[in-house]
């Protein structure tokens, strides 16, 4: 589904962000990208739907190439869908038409269409009864649900999530992880950037460990938790395993 | 000296003065404004597009318009509109331009500068998450701009985007150099007619400040919703 081979990204000859990183996503699979913060995780997944420019490599998603000028980039975007650590709710529409709005100018659904795929992404994260609020009366927990449900709304074949819980409140990350959790047991693919070990262990197939723009190891869950190769995600591991 | 004011001249005139100059500051304003905001706005997209030469001419626009008086602008597009649309039409005579239609083009071209400034810290102080939430909607730049960027930056800037408009209400009264009857040249008329130049002054200066003071109380109150949205 999601191919990414021999990437490169520099902002200068001597800031090298990401080093061939190769790396694939396959139909169904849920992979969990990890690693200390500035390793290039985030900027990973952001080249996935090229809202990161990079340099040399190539990612194809659903075998359509991102990095040629010739792909109509909206198109492919509208099928990939992607939540943001800052949730990036329209602040200036109610929650509904936050989920309406790239239905109807996007896929050109009527407004009775997208409103009653919104409704019912709504009421399954839970939050039918916030349909006309605006997003700003909204907690944090509540507001990346409705940011999960607007990109689900579109029908992706892949969601991306970058780091989707890092902003939230302690006790609002669970609502959110339970949402991504029936997701992946669903079957959607999804790649996602967190320091959530326990969303890991519960869902991933594989995951992904990086530190400064490299893929230091990409191993199946059992064992990457089991018995990391590198010294470097052992070190992690053990950082964030320890408390 | 206040012992021999005729105030009832101001009665007598009040038709005129609003019927005909009031209504024509208003209507002047209001197009103004609007054809401002939307010049305005186009030029700040043009600034901030990325493309270093659109960019640079409407810097330059905006700068050289600033850099100029108004009233010389006003004063200079009138007399020069006829020849310039001479000169593009390819016509054997000056074209006509009605004094109205020239002062709303100059006015319009001269707001532009500064409603195209308001527009683009308006654009600037949108996270740069916005956009990027968008376009990973699939929404192109175009619709980015039009149903993500372009509303938020609107509001936010509603209380000085007024505020401005408030500036240019009095601004109109410049017309006055064509010889245009707006509220203030209806008054100047009255008043050297009936040689009432102190009532008719005073009359109108306290016209323009209560409109522009209650004006003024609006967006504060504006404001006050505004950050409470926020």
């Amino acid at each position: 589904m999601i191919e990414i081979s021999h990437v490169n990204k520099w902002y200068s000859p001597s800031f090298q962000v990401l080093t061939d990183c190769t790396t694939s996503v396959t139909k169904g699979e849920v992979v969990v990208v990890c690693g200390p913060s500035g390793s290039g995780k985030s900027t990973l997944i952001k080249c996935v739907n090229a809202l990161e420019p990079f340099q040399s490599g190539d990612i194809s998603v659903d075998g359509t190439k991102v990095n040629d000028p010739k792909t109509d980039l909206p198109k492919l975007r509208s099928r990939v869908g992607m939540v943001f650590q800052h949730f990036e709710l329209f602040p200036h529409l109610k929650i509904i038409d936050n989920l309406c709005l790239a239905q109807q100018k996007v896929l050109d659904r009527s407004r009775d269409k997208a409103m009653a795929k919104g409704m019912q992404l709504l009421e399954r994260v839970g939050l039918k009864e916030q349909a006309q609020k605006y997003p700003a009366n909204l907690s944090g927990g509540q507001q990346q649900r409705v940011a999960i449900a607007r990109a689900l709304a579109m029908d992706p074949i892949v969601m991306l999530f970058d780091e989707p819980t890092s902003a939230l409140d302690p006790e609002m990350v669970s609502e959110v992880l339970d949402v991504m959790v029936d997701l992946a047991h669903e079957g959607m693919t999804m790649m996602v950037v967190t320091h959530e070990m326990g969303f890991a262990r519960k869902v991933a197939n594989r995951v992904i460990f990086m530190d400064r723009g490299e893929i230091v190891e990409d191993a199946a869950k059992e064992d990457f938790f089991g018995k990391p190769r590198s010294d470097r995600a052992q070190k992690f591991l053990s950082k964030i395993l320890s408390h | 000296m206040f012992a021999n004011l005729d105030f009832d001249v101001i009665r007598r005139a009040l038709p005129y003065l609003f019927f005909e100059g009031m209504t024509f500051t208003l209507t002047l304003t209001a197009l103004a404004a609007l054809g401002g905001l939307v010049f305005g706005t186009a030029l700040a997209l043009m600034r901030l597009s990325g493309f270093k030469i659109l960019g640079r001419v409407a810097g330059v626009y905006v700068d050289f318009m600033r850099s100029l008086p108004l009233v010389l602008v006003i004063f200079w597009f009138y007399f020069l509109v006829p020849y310039i649309g001479q000169w593009v039409t390819g016509a054997s005579r000056p074209i006509s331009v009605g004094a109205f239609a020239s002062s709303l083009i100059t006015f319009i071209m001269f707001e532009a500068a500064y409603f195209s400034e308001i527009m683009r810290a308006g654009i600037q102080s949108i996270s740069r998450g916005q956009p990027a939430a968008a376009s990973a909607l699939g929404l192109t730049y175009a619709q980015t701009m039009r149903y993500v960027v372009l509303p938020q930056a609107f509001r936010n800037m509603l209380p000085v985007l007024i505020t401005q408009t408030i500036v240019l209400f009095q601004d109109t009264s410049l017309v006055y150099v064509l010889s245009i009857t707006d509220f203030l040249g209806a008054a100047s008329k009255v008043a050297q007619r009936d040689g009432r130049l102190v009532e008719m002054y005073l009359f109108a200066a306290v016209v323009y400040f209560t409109i522009s003071c209650i004006a003024s109380f609006g967006v504060r109150r504006l404001q006050a919703r505004i950050a409470i949205i926020r």
